[in-house]
C-alpha cells in the first residue's frame, strides 16, 4: 500500500516535471509556431540566475519564483529583438538560428562560470509514508505544475492579454487592423514563453547540478511532449506530459532512468506514426 | 553555355582537384600533416551525407552524428569480434543504414513535416548518447568489446588489407582509403542526382504535392535518399574509428550535430562541394581555437551559425559562385568584344534560364 503511494508520487512528479519543463515551449510554439532549440539554455540560464541570487543574499523561493523568470524573460525580450524577428515565418532557419543561439549562450556562460558544477540544495527535507520516504519538494513541483497549468488556462481564457494573444495568433493582419501592433504582441508572447522556461529551470536547479551544459538533457523530453501534445496548448501539454511521463517513472521504476528515457522515446515515435498530428489533433480537437 | 552543362564543369574540376591531392598530397606532406588531413577527409563525408539528404532532398536531419556514431560503434564492436576488417567495414555501413531506413519509415511514412523530423533526429541523437554514455560498467559488453560508457572504446583494431590480417593500413594507406572514400562518395552522389531518380528526389524537395500528381511515391523516395545518407554517414563513422583508433559517445552529442549543420549552412546549401569548403573551415577555426584557449569554441561556432542565418543564407560557395558568374558575365558584356547588336537568339535566352538555376545544380567554388 505504501509502495504503491510511493509510486504514485513519483509517477506524479515525473508527469509534474515534463509541465514545467515543456510549458515555456509550448507557449512559444505553440503559439508562435517558433521551434526555440534554445529552450534548454534559457532554463541553464534561470538556474544560474537562482544561484547568482543565492549569492547575493535573496531568499530561495523568491529566486526561484521571481528573479529566474524576470531575469530570463529579459534576456527573452532581447533575443527576440535581435534575431527571431527576423525569421518569423520561416521555421527551419528559426530552428537554426536558435540552435546557434544555444551554442552561443551555452559559451557565454561557460566563459563567464565556468565549466564546473554548481549546486543548490533541495529545501524542505523530507518526509516518510510506512518504510520509504519522500522529498518535500516533490509535492512542491507537483503543486506548481497544476497552478501553471490553472494559469495558464486562466491567462489565455479569461483575461484580455489572452484574447489578443490568440487572435493576434491566428490573424496578425486582422489584428493590427484593429489597432494592435502583432510585433509587440510577439514580442511580449515569446518573453512570456522565455519566463516560463526561466522558472522551469530555477525550480529544477536544487534537482539537478547547474552545468552550462545541462540544457541539452532538457530540450528533446521538452519538444516530444509538445510535439505529442499537437496543436492545443494546454491540453496537448497536459495529455502528453501524463502519458510520457507514467511511461518514463514506470520504466525507470523496473529498469534504470536511462531505459526510463529510452522507452519515453520509443513511445512518443510509436505514437507520432500512429497519431501524426499529436494527440489533440485527433481527440480533443479545438480545445485549448 | 548553360547553367547544367557549368555544373559538370564544376563537378569534373571539383574532381579533377580531388585527385590531384589524391596522389599529390602523399608526396609533399610529412605523416603528421597527412594524418591531419586525413581527419578533414573523414568530417567532409560526413558533410556530404547531410548536404546531399538535406540540399537536394530537403530532409533536414539534426541527427546526421547518430549515423556517424551508430557506423563507429558498429566498426569498434564488430571488429573487436571478429578480427577480420573486412564485415566489420561492411556492417559499419549496413547498420546505420538500416537504422535510418526504420526512422525514415516512421518519419516519412507517418507523414511528419520538416520541422518535427529536425526535433525527432535530434532527440534520437540525444537518446543514444545517454544510453552509450551509461554503459560504463563491465557488464556491458557484446562479445569481446566492452562499451565503456563515457570513456569509449580505446585501442579499436585498424583496417586491414581484405582477407589478410597482418596487412594492417598505415597512416599514408588510411589516406589513401579515405580520400577515394571522399571522391568516391562525391562522384556517387553527383551522378545519382542527375540521373532520373536524383530529379524525382529534388522534385520532392521542391513541391512534393506535384511529384504525387506526377505519379511517384515521394515517400519512397525520401526514404531513400535518408537510408543512403545515414550509410555514408555511418561509412564517415567507420573512418573516423579508424583514424584514432578510438570511438566515445560525444560522437553522438549535440555539439557534433551542431557541427554539421554548420559546415553545410556555412559551405551553402543544394551543393555537395560547399559543405567540404565549410567543414575545412570550421575544423580548422575550431582546432585553431581549441590550441588558444582564449574564445569558448561553442560561443564561436554558435555565433557563425547565427550570422551565416541571418545575413549569408546561401553560404560561402554559392555566393562565390553568384560573384564569379556575374563577374563572368560583366566581363562578356564589355563593349569591345560584345557586338554592336544584340543577336536576336541570345536576348530571350536569359530569362529562360534562370529557373534552372534552383535545380540541382551546382555553383564552382
Amino acid at each position: 500500500m505504501d509502495l504503491a503511494l510511493v509510486v504514485l508520487i513519483q509517477v506524479l512528479y515525473a508527469v509534474a516535471s515534463l509541465v514545467i519543463v515543456s510549458a515555456g515551449l509550448a507557449v512559444i510554439f505553440g503559439m508562435m509556431k517558433v521551434i526555440n532549440l534554445a529552450h534548454g539554455e534559457f532554463m541553464m540560464l534561470g538556474a544560474y540566475a537562482v544561484i547568482a541570487a543565492l549569492k547575493l543574499g535573496i531568499n530561495l523561493w523568491i529566486a526561484m519564483f521571481i528573479v529566474a523568470p524576470i531575469a530570463v524573460g529579459l534576456v527573452g525580450v532581447v533575443l527576440e529583438r535581435l534575431v527571431i524577428r527576423r525569421l518569423y515565418g520561416r521555421m527551419v532557419d528559426t530552428m537554426l538560428a536558435t540552435w546557434g543561439l544555444s551554442l552561443l549562450l551555452v559559451g557565454i556562460v561557460t566563459s563567464v562560470a565556468g565549466n564546473t558544477t554548481a549546486g543548490v540544495s533541495a529545501p524542505l527535507g523530507s518526509f516518510s509514508i510506512g518504510a520509504y520516504s519522500v522529498s518535500g519538494y516533490t509535492l512542491v513541483i507537483i503543486a506548481v505544475a497544476v497552478a501553471l497549468s490553472l494559469a495558464i488556462r486562466f491567462v489565455l481564457t479569461r483575461t484580455q492579454l489572452g484574447l489578443i494573444a490568440r487572435g493576434t495568433m491566428q490573424k496578425p493582419d486582422m489584428a493590427n487592423a484593429l489597432g494592435i501592433s502583432p510585433s509587440r504582441v510577439y514580442s511580449v508572447t515569446f518573453a512570456v514563453g522565455a519566463a516560463l522556461s526561466g522558472l522551469a529551470g530555477g525550480l529544477l536547479a536544487p534537482l539537478t547540478g547547474v552545468v552550462p551544459t545541462m540544457g541539452a538533457a532538457f530540450v528533446a523530453k521538452a519538444f516530444i511532449t509538445v510535439i505529442g501534445g499537437g496543436p492545443a496548448i494546454l491540453a496537448g501539454l497536459i495529455g502528453a506530459s501524463t502519458l510520457f511521463g507514467a511511461i518514463n517513472q514506470l520504466a525507470t521504476f523496473v529498469t534504470t532512468p536511462v531505459l526510463g528515457e529510452v522507452a519515453l522515446l520509443v513511445a512518443a515515435i510509436v505514437m507520432l506514426r500512429l497519431l501524426p498530428q499529436g494527440i489533440t489533433g485527433r481527440f480533443f480537437k479545438g480545445s485549448l | 553555355m548553360n547553367r547544367f552543362a557549368k555544373s559538370w564543369v564544376s563537378a569534373a574540376i571539383s574532381l579533377a582537384v580531388g585527385v590531384a591531392l589524391l596522389f599529390g598530397l602523399p608526396g609533399v606532406m610529412d605523416d603528421y600533416t597527412l594524418i591531419e588531413v586525413t581527419i578533414y577527409a573523414v568530417m567532409s563525408i560526413l558533410g556530404v551525407s547531410l548536404a546531399f539528404i538535406w540540399g537536394f532532398g530537403g530532409i533536414l536531419c539534426f541527427g546526421q552524428a547518430a549515423f556517424f556514431g551508430l557506423g563507429s560503434y558498429t566498426y569498434a564492436i564488430a571488429m573487436m569480434n571478429m578480427g577480420d576488417s573486412t564485415v566489420p567495414f561492411l556492417l559499419a555501413i549496413v547498420v546505420p543504414a538500416l537504422f535510418a531506413a526504420l526512422l525514415g519509415y516512421v518519419i516519412f511514412y507517418g507523414r511528419l513535416s520538416d520541422v518535427y523530423m529536425g526535433v525527432i533526429t535530434l532527440t534520437v541523437t540525444l537518446i543514444l548518447f545517454n544510453l552509450i554514455n551509461s554503459t560504463a560498467g563491465p557488464e556491458w559488453r557484446i562479445g569481446n568489446a566492452p562499451l565503456g560508457g563515457f570513456n569509449g572504446i580505446p585501442a579499436i583494431p585498424t583496417l586491414n588489407w581484405p582477407g589478410q590480417q597482418d596487412e594492417v593500413l598505415t597512416p599514408k594507406d588510411l589516406f589513401y582509403v579515405t580520400f577515394s572514400c571522399l571522391l568516391l562518395v562525391y562522384l556517387g552522389l553527383r551522378v545519382l542526382i542527375s540521373s532520373k531518380i536524383g530529379r524525382v528526389i529534388v522534385a520532392a524537395k521542391e513541391n512534393e504535392q506535384r511529384v504525387l500528381l506526377l505519379g511517384y511515391d515521394a515517400r519512397a523516395y525520401k526514404l531513400f535518399s535518408f537510408t543512403l545518407g545515414g550509410a555514408i554517414a555511418g561509412l564517415a563513422g567507420c573512418l573516423f574509428a579508424n583514424w584514432g583508433a578510438f570511438t566515445s559517445p560525444t560522437i553522438f552529442g549535440l555539439g557534433q550535430s551542431a557541427q554539421i549543420i554548420i559546415w553545410v549552412i556555412v559551405g551553402g546549401l543544394g551543393t555537395l562541394v560547399g559543405p567540404i569548403v565549410g567543414c575545412i573551415a570550421i575544423q580548422w577555426l575550431t582546432s585553431q581555437i581549441g590550441t588558444q584557449q582564449t574564445f569558448n569554441s561553442n560561443l564561436v561556432l554558435g555565433g557563425i551559425l547565427v550570422v551565416f542565418v541571418l545575413l549569408v543564407p546561401r553560404g560561402i560557395v554559392p555566393t562565390l559562385g553568384d560573384l564569379i558568374d556575374m563577374a563572368w558575365r560583366r566581363l562578356r558584356k564589355t563593349p569591345a568584344h560584345a557586338p554592336k547588336v544584340a543577336s536576336p537568339a541570345a536576348a530571350p535566352k536569359a530569362p529562360i534560364e534562370a529557373p534552372h538555376a534552383l535545380t540541382a545544380t551546382e555553383t564552382a567554388p
